[in-house]
């Protein structure tokens, strides 16, 4: 016999919601990809499970059941990267990683500055395994030159612009984009690298790059880059998000910014806060070519203490596809990036919550009702009556890192072969199993 | 005679002093190889050496196959003005493409650091780094060592000035780890732009004032400096760098008494040196260029035919 008025229960879990301050036992129900209701364990509602079928039936015991994850800062690479990843393969390697909803960078070809390519990929995007954020250029062709029309990508789904890849090296066109983007209430995504400062850096710049003789990227170009867009920030009123804060200078910035009431919000990658840049000399892994570029200890452990007090508001995996052929080369040649998808919640576990850094209400808070906050989602949140975007974690579960496993269509990952701890158990899409 | 530790030799970043040493007393015997009548010997008759060049170099490349063809080994040269690189093949497949041929041994010059590592991961040859990137240059930092341990009978304790663009200079750094190993002390000197990043962590004395950098020492390493360097604005003119950082016989009354001058070339005479300066008595720049044959010549047969640990 199965239940009409439900379609699917998750029974046993432990439920952390952040945007709802909610962290207990609880059963969960689901109907026509909705969440119905919450509910704590009672012989009530014991009983009414008698009415589920088998198949309707998630038995989460020992399992946190959390909002579906929000990743605000991927890379799809369709159109025009085809062979790196896809929408399709970009989702489904979402859904291995418990991202219910992703955010894909407009830095494709062509670019994400008009309609078309919004309404191309949201198609695309329609049967995938995850929900797809759209984010918009701020300038056309990311050519930092004019501003794209911005307009025009709101009305169609756009929630952020951004140059992703490049930072907006002039400052009267960030302002105007700071100061255009207010009509929508958007926020501006900017990649905070001054383009002279890292012209033809491929690492840190620091005793690592010295001592190999390869030309660094240094700190100093993130926190000039973050300084400036801080005081435009305040200048115009805009909404400015730094994205992959990398650097201690970026991030006593915001700290400071935020103090004052500037209203500026920051994202972490894990390899920001796991990785420095002395990995390089070890294996010229071309996987951790990176922009910005790994950091000293000291930097890593300022993006630490950003996410432990706040000063960082996401935890994002910049999930940048690209194909062996193109990783299998020379340090300095390697395009920049790694994938992510399938290994954030696994890093964040294993090297945030494990080390005391984060309680898992604070991991999850930056990865579901911080992200929906920053870019007004309706997701990100189990409240009743939302969208039933849910993920299952097995907090403790133990495993290896397999490339063979990887739904990306890419493996240009640092972390293959790394044992973690907390695991995707199931990944609930608007009321349907998407990963198990 | 010893083994090397290592199979390859891809810097001298870690290499002991004992390896060094080897390497150092190795080169003697094949110094009087090259001054017989006869330049030859048969001792690798049957290897076949590559020498891939990615980077254009003349004396390098001609003293690496000087080297080899000494030694009796087969060569061959691959450059890229000559190779598959400009029709887009990956330096993997182009590596394993002439590692089908059965070749022996790789002598590796590329723009990049890390290449020659990167051989040793798709390659079975012993690689020797004949200059990655801005990164080292271990060849050249040994004649280096052997043509100050000739004239004076040690390292250890000595006083090496390395002057030029520290930034850019493989050579530079194969010294100053060479040059700590074996127990000398290294100063460095060059315009502050030219001084990379927390440069002070190779653990050398690090100067801007060539005079100061001059003072009490006993040897003197002069680098190129490129013109390029000034396009960048790395610094104002030649005629500034002259002025500033130039050897001239003026500064050589800082040194100790029986100070050498030494240059890797080719040198552009009237601005890092004068001629007085490079052509003097002190000078032992020709002697570098012969003795960087037989250094080559003593890595090739200690490195040849050593497999990985196992086989």
């Amino acid at each position: 016999m199965a239940s009409k008025k439900y379609d699917l229960v998750i029974k046993n879990g432990r439920v952390i919601d952040p945007a709802l301050g909610f962290g207990k036992d609880a059963y969960v129900f689901i109907k026509d990809g909705y969440i119905k209701k919450i509910v704590p364990p009672s012989a009530a509602v014991k009983r009414e499970l008698k009415n589920f079928d088998e198949r309707q039936i998630v038995d989460a015991h020992d399992k946190l059941v959390v909002p579906g994850l929000i990743d605000m800062h991927v890379h799809l690479r369709e159109p025009g990267y085809e062979r790196a990843e896809t929408v399709a393969s970009g989702c489904r390697a979402a859904a291995a990683g418990g991202f219910t909803s992703l955010c894909c960078m407009p830095n494709t070809n062509p670019c994400i500055d008009n309609q078309e390519t919004v309404k191309f990929v949201q198609d695309r995007a329609k049967s995938a395994d995850a929900h797809v954020y759209v984010i918009g250029a701020i300038t056309k062709n990311i050519a930092g030159e004019e501003l794209s029309e911005i307009g025009d990508l709101f009305n169609i789904g756009v929630v952020a612009v951004t140059d992703d890849g490049h930072y907006v090296q002039n400052p009267e066109i960030m302002r105007r984009a700071l100061e255009y983007t207010k009509m929508f209430d958007i926020p501006v995504l900017q990649h905070a690298e001054d383009v002279y400062l890292c012209a033809g850096g491929v690492m840190n710049e620091s005793f690592q790059s010295t001592r190999l003789g390869m030309k660094g990227s240094p700190a100093v170009a993130e926190e000039i880059a973050v300084l400036r867009d801080i005081a435009l920030c305040r200048f115009t009123g805009g909404r400015l998000h730094i994205q992959h804060v990398s650097t201690r200078g970026a991030v006593e910035a915001i700290r400071k910014a935020k103090q004052e009431g500037v209203n500026v919000t920051a994202e972490a990658c894990p390899h920001h806060f796991i990785f420095t840049d002395d990995e390089i000399a070890k294996g010229f892994n071309t996987n951790l070519r990176v922009n910005p570029p790994l950091r000293t200890a000291e930097d890593r452990d300022a993006v630490i203490e950003g996410l432990i007090d706040g000063t960082i508001d996401c935890i994002a995996s910049d999930h940048a596809p690209h194909s062996e052929e193109d990783k299998d080369c020379e340090f300095d040649l390697a395009p920049a990036g790694m994938i992510g998808l399938e290994t954030t919640l696994g890093l964040v576990k294993t090297y945030l919550i494990d080390k005391g850094y984060l309680s898992w209400a604070d991991a999850i808070r930056k990865m579901t009702s911080n992200p929906s906050k920053i870019l007004k989602l309706e997701r990100g949140t189990l409240e009743e009556g939302k969208i039933a975007d849910i993920t299952i974690i097995d907090p403790d579960k133990k495993w290896t890192v397999d490339a063979n496993k990887f739904r990306s269509k890419s493996k240009n990952s640092p972390y293959i072969g790394w044992k973690l701890s907390g695991k995707v158990f199931k990944t609930i899409l608007e009321g349907k199993i998407v990963f198990e | 005679m010893g083994n090397l530790q290592s199979r390859h030799l891809l810097g001298l970043e870690g290499v002991s002093q004992e390896d060094i040493m080897l390497i150092l007393k190795t080169t003697d015997s094949f110094r009087e190889v090259i001054e017989r009548t006869i330049k030859k010997v048969p001792t690798l008759r049957g290897i076949t050496v590559l020498n891939l060049f990615y980077e254009p170099s003349t004396r390098t490349r001609i003293s690496f196959e000087l080297a080899e063809k000494r030694l009796s080994a087969d060569t061959i040269n691959f450059s890229t003005s000559t190779s598959s690189v400009k029709k887009g093949e990956s330096l993997r497949d182009t590596v394993q493409n002439i590692e089908a041929m059965k070749i022996d041994m790789v002598v590796v010059r590329h723009s990049s650091t890390g290449v020659p590592y990167y051989l040793t991961q798709c390659m079975d040859a012993n690689i020797i780094n004949a200059g990655d990137g801005a990164h080292e240059h271990p060849t050249q930092a040994l004649l280096d060592l052997y043509t100050i341990w000739k004239k004076y009978g040690k390292l250890d304790g000595l006083r090496v000035v390395l002057v030029g663009d520290v930034k850019h200079s493989r050579v530079i750094r194969s010294n100053i780890w060479g040059l700590k190993t074996m127990g000398a002390s290294v100063a460095l000197c060059g315009p502050a732009t030219l001084l990379p990043y927390e440069v002070e962590e190779f653990g050398c004395d690090v100067y801007t004032n060539i005079d100061e950098a001059l003072d009490g020492a006993d040897v003197v390493n002069v680098m190129r400096i490129q013109l390029e360097r000034q396009q960048l604005g790395m610094f104002p003119s030649r005629r500034e760098y002259t002025n500033l950082f130039g050897i001239n016989k003026e500064r050589l009354k800082l040194l100790n008494k029986n100070y050498t001058i030494m240059h890797p070339g080719p040198m552009n005479r009237g601005v890092e040196i004068t001629s007085e300066v490079a052509d003097g008595k002190h000078s032992v720049i020709l002697e570098q260029v012969t003795n960087g044959q037989a250094v080559r010549m003593a890595v090739l047969y200690l490195l040849s035919g050593r497999k990985e640990e196992g086989e």
